[in-house]
Formats: structure tokens, sequence, C-alpha cells
């Protein structure tokens, strides 16, 4: 029970990732929490790539999980960016909303 | 072995049950916290993985810069949230039953799944023991030698996130007196003598 393998790893990262997936459901309307959803799901990728990184003994999974981390925090910063803008010029940010990316 | 199961299962625990929060929480300023809390007990994971390095970078550039930017966004735009989660129980139903279908399979995979004989001998970069080389330093050792190339290309990709943002929020003010130093440089005839007109001023 209290040995821990690459399974219990996996199975984390794999609730993780599906509570990425239910949030984006759940929160239809709401980009900001639709984009920590998304960093939800990256997390449970960099646990996964971490993980057999860990138990494979090779350090390639985890040169991977960096540059995943560097492409997650550049979309974060983007897409925040974005949000910024378009809440500027229209007001609101309801996912229903955002048909037409035109300023 | 027993402490580090233990840490394991809090670690796991706490995360899984941040989650839970991020995705259900009222207001997303306590969402934004909450994804705080998964990323440090992400690190704590990382950690018991051996993979300090990543555990840390987890630590200063999630918590640190996103998840800091991302409450930034969420308090300076000025946002009815309780409009926005209307229809969240219409969307419960559907959401449930493809998250739990995709829990199914992902949690199957992990199951049904096994390690190829002489996996761990086809390592790409196999990692060096922990006492010999810090995990820091073999990863280092990594970046700068056969991933300098991937590594420089991530740069530029963080560069690239920085200017577009920078760009894209700037916005130029018309009603903001700047100083304009080109201008001031530019004039020419700086100096020069007037005759002003008594109790007149120039």
């Amino acid at each position: 029970m209290l040995q821990i393998g690459l399974g219990h790893y996996l199975t984390v990262a794999a609730i993780l990732f599906t509570l990425g997936i239910f949030g984006i459901f759940l929160n239809r309307k709401n980009v900001i929490v639709i984009l920590m959803s998304i960093e939800l799901m990256l997390l449970a990728v960099n646990i996964n790539l971490v993980a057999f990184s860990a138990f494979l003994g090779d350090l390639i999974g985890q040169v991977f999980a960096m540059f995943v981390l560097t492409v997650a925090a550049a979309e974060a910063a983007v897409g925040l960016a974005i949000l910024v803008v378009y809440f500027r010029n229209r007001g609101t940010i309801a996912v229903e909303d955002i048909d037409v990316l035109k300023g | 072995m027993i402490v580090q199961g233990l840490l394991f299962y809090l670690f796991a625990a706490v995360a899984i049950a941040s989650g839970v929060m991020v995705i259900s929480a009222r207001n997303p300023v306590h969402s934004v916290l909450f994804l705080i809390v998964a990323f440090f007990n992400g690190a704590g994971l990382f950690l018991l993985l051996g993979a300090e390095f990543l555990a840390m970078i987890l630590v200063i550039v999630y918590v640190g810069a996103v998840a800091v930017l991302f409450l930034f966004v969420v308090m300076m735009l000025d946002i009815n949230f309780a409009e926005l989660r209307q229809g969240f129980l219409n969307y419960l139903p559907i959401g449930g039953v493809i998250g739990l279908l995709l829990l199914v399979e992902l949690v199957l995979v992990v199951a049904g799944w096994g390690m190829a004989p002489g996996a761990t001998a086809a390592a790409a970069a196999p990692a060096p023991a922990i006492d010999a080389v810090t995990n820091t330093r073999a990863l280092g050792a990594l970046f700068y030698t056969r991933y300098i190339y991937l590594f420089q290309t991530a740069g530029l990709i963080l560069l690239v996130a920085m200017i577009g943002a920078i760009v894209l929020t700037l916005r130029r003010r018309k009603d903001v007196r700047r100083q304009d130093i080109a201008a001031q440089v530019a004039r020419g005839r700086t100096v020069e003598l007037r005759d002003v007109p008594t109790r007149g001023g120039v």
C-alpha cells in the first residue's frame, strides 16, 4: 500500500487531467477558468513526464517537462493579454460573445 | 519508505482536492488560489520523484509568475462572474459523463500498462546516481550540450510571448503629456533674448 510505484503517479495525473477537461465543460462561459483548467491539464502532463523519467531512469522526460513548462507560461501570458485587450474593447469576456476577434 | 508513501498520498489528495476546487469555486479569485495550492502539491510530487530542479521551477514560474498573472487579470477585469456561472448545472451531466468516460479510459490504460523488457537499458540520457551528480547539474549538462538549440528556442518563445503580451496590452493614451526628449533636443534656438514689456511677462 505504501510502496509507491509508477501507477500511483499516473493515476494522480489521470485524475488531474480529467478534472481539467471537466472544468472546461463546467465553466463554458468563463474564459479565465477555462485557461486555469488548461494549466491543470498541463500540470498533469508534466507529472506524467517526470514520473516516467524517474522510474525509467532517463532524464529526457524532465528536459521535455521543462519545455512544456516554458510553452505553458508563454501561452498563459499571451492568452491573458488577449483577454485584457478584448475586455477593453468589448466590455465582456463571456465565451458566447467572443465569436469575433476583430477589434 | 513509509514516510514517502504517506507524503505521496498527502500531496496527491491535496492536489486533487484543490483541482476540484479550481473548477468548482464560485469566485475566480478562489480558483486562482486553489490553482496555486495544486501547483505547490505538484511540486511536492516532483520532489518525491527526485526532480528537484523542476519542482523549484514549478514553484517559481507557476506560483510566482503565472498564478499571479491570473490573479492580476481576474482582479483587474470588472466582470460579473455570477452571470458567467449561469448554466453551470446544465453542463454538469454531459461534462460528468465525458469526464468519467475519459477517466475510466485513462485508468484502464494505466492498469494494463507494462514496461517492455530492456526499456531502462534503452534510456537516451541515463540519469546519473543522485549521490554522484545532483539533479540540477545533470539537467544542466543536458540542456547546455545536447539540447542547446531547443533550449535557445524555448528562450526565443518566451521572448516572443513577452513582446506579444506587451504589444497587445500597451495603449497610447492621448490625454497624457509625456516628456518627448527627442523633440526637446531637436529644438533649434534654445537660448534667445527677448524684450519683455514691463508687467507683461513672456
